[in-house]
């Protein structure tokens, strides 16, 4: 017990901050309160690389600016509200360490690390963008499990194999990193986006469901799988690793295998 | 030492609390309002007959660019004797046939699908698809019209 306790106090003081380097963030700001325009502020920062960037963004709300707006929950990649972009790439702040994406010299980081809110949504203020299009699209694809006849009087069972057939999709957590990646979306907000598709193929392959032919009848049109471009954005973006863009091929497999 | 770099704010006096500022909406957002499912397969046979033109067309399209410019003296042996000459077979007729179809058709539903993706308006999307449909009949009509009615010994 008492070990650890000598070994802090033998710590000279002048070292305390020795682990920590500077760093810049280039936030994208806007305040309609304020003015119609967004801009870019920089904030220079003393932080541990090891951090992430959603600690870089606290220290920088609750130390220097705390108007500073931007949304996060759980602070563990489970809640998904922090999804933002991040040197140009949709991240969530709450994983991405600044030792990953800072080059750095002498513990000052050579490049600022840009932050902007997500692409393709209404931005509200600085990072915190109108999700309401996104959820939208989400429940059109009626993303709860549709089944015909009685209320069985026990659970359904699965197989393991039937389970595995739709694992990969039952990861999202609706962050909207993939959606607000893809070229489409920001092009014409109609288009489902990436992040319904994923949602649609976790019921539509699971073995219990018995709504595929509607889901797929929604995806089979104009604002549905075949905009999609494969561009990989998508699976670029994803913070639970989903193979996103290999999901939406599945669906558009099936939909050609059940049509011909 | 932590410090905020000033930059330039743009601070306006004319935008406050009760009069904000009015955020910039992205070009057609998904609503509860947005169409329902039109229950056709039309996108689906779009997306298909795109792959499979496309495969038939690498084979006539560098068929075509081969024998016209490169084989047996290259560009300058067209002339209308040539052309004359490979029309007199039904297969060339075919061929070109075919090429001019699913050119034009692989072409047209190309451009509908970036038209799509990029117009932001509907009047212009909609004008835009206009003037493709017509330009597509048009070249598609006039290269079957001559194809069918070309006449070796017109003078
Ligand atoms: S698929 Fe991945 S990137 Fe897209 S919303 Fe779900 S978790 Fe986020
Ligand atoms: S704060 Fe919950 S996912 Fe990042």
């Amino acid at each position: 017990m008492a070990t650890p306790t000598l070994e802090k106090t033998s710590g000279t003081a002048p070292s305390a901050d020795e682990h920590l380097v500077t760093v810049t963030f280039r936030i994208r700001r806007f305040n309609p309160e304020e003015a119609a325009e967004a801009f870019w502020q920089d904030f220079e920062i003393r932080i541990d690389p090891k951090e992430r960037v959603l600690d870089a963004l606290h220290q920088i709300k609750w130390e220097l600016d705390g108007t500073l707006t931007f949304r996060r929950s759980c602070a563990h990649g489970i809640c998904g509200s922090d999804a933002m972009r991040i040197n140009g790439k949709n991240r969530l702040a709450c994983k991405t360490l600044i030792k990953d994406i800072v080059g750095l010299k002498n513990g000052v980081g050579t490049k600022p690390i840009s932050v902007e809110p997500i692409k393709g949504l209404t931005v509200l203020k600085d990072l915190v963008v109108d999700m309401d299009p996104f959820f939208q699209a989400y429940r059109d694809v009626m993303p709860f499990l549709i089944t015909k006849g009685n209320e069985p009087t026990r659970e359904r069972l699965q197989s393991a194999a039937d389970r595995e057939r739709f694992d990969d999709t039952t990861k999202c957590i609706l962050c909207a990193a993939c959606t607000s990646s893809c070229p489409v979306f920001w092009s014409d907000g109609q288009y489902f986006g990436p992040a319904a598709i994923v949602n649609a193929h976790r019921f539509i392959f699971d073995s219990r469901d018995e709504g595929a032919e509607q889901r797929l009848e929604i995806l089979n049109d104009r604002d549905g799988v075949w905009r999609c471009r494969t561009v990989f954005n998508c699976t670029d973006a994803c913070p639970r690793g989903i193979e996103v863009t290999k999901a939406i091929q599945e669906v558009k497999q099936a939909l050609i295998t059940r049509r011909f | 030492m932590n410090k905020a770099i000033e930059t330039t704010d743009p601070a306006d006096a004319t935008y406050g609390p009760d009069h904000p500022a009015p955020v910039i909406e992205p070009p057609r957002a998904r609503t509860g309002r947005s169409p329902r499912t039109s229950r056709t397969n039309y996108e689906l046979y779009g997306w298909v007959f795109m792959r499979m033109s496309g495969i038939l067309l690498v084979v006539l399209v560098i068929t075509h660019l081969l024998i016209q410019l490169v084989l047996d003296g290259g560009v300058s042996k067209v002339s209308f004797a040539f052309v004359a000459g490979r029309w007199a077979s039904p297969f060339w007729q075919a061929w070109d046939l075919i090429m001019l179809w699913l050119a034009m058709l692989h072409g047209g539903n190309g451009l509908r699908t970036i038209i799509n993706d990029y117009a932001e308006r509907d009047t212009t999307r909609f004008w835009l698809k206009m003037l493709l449909y017509t330009a597509t009949v048009f070249t598609v009509l006039l290269g079957t019209l001559v194809i069918f009615t070309f006449d070796p010994n017109i003078s």
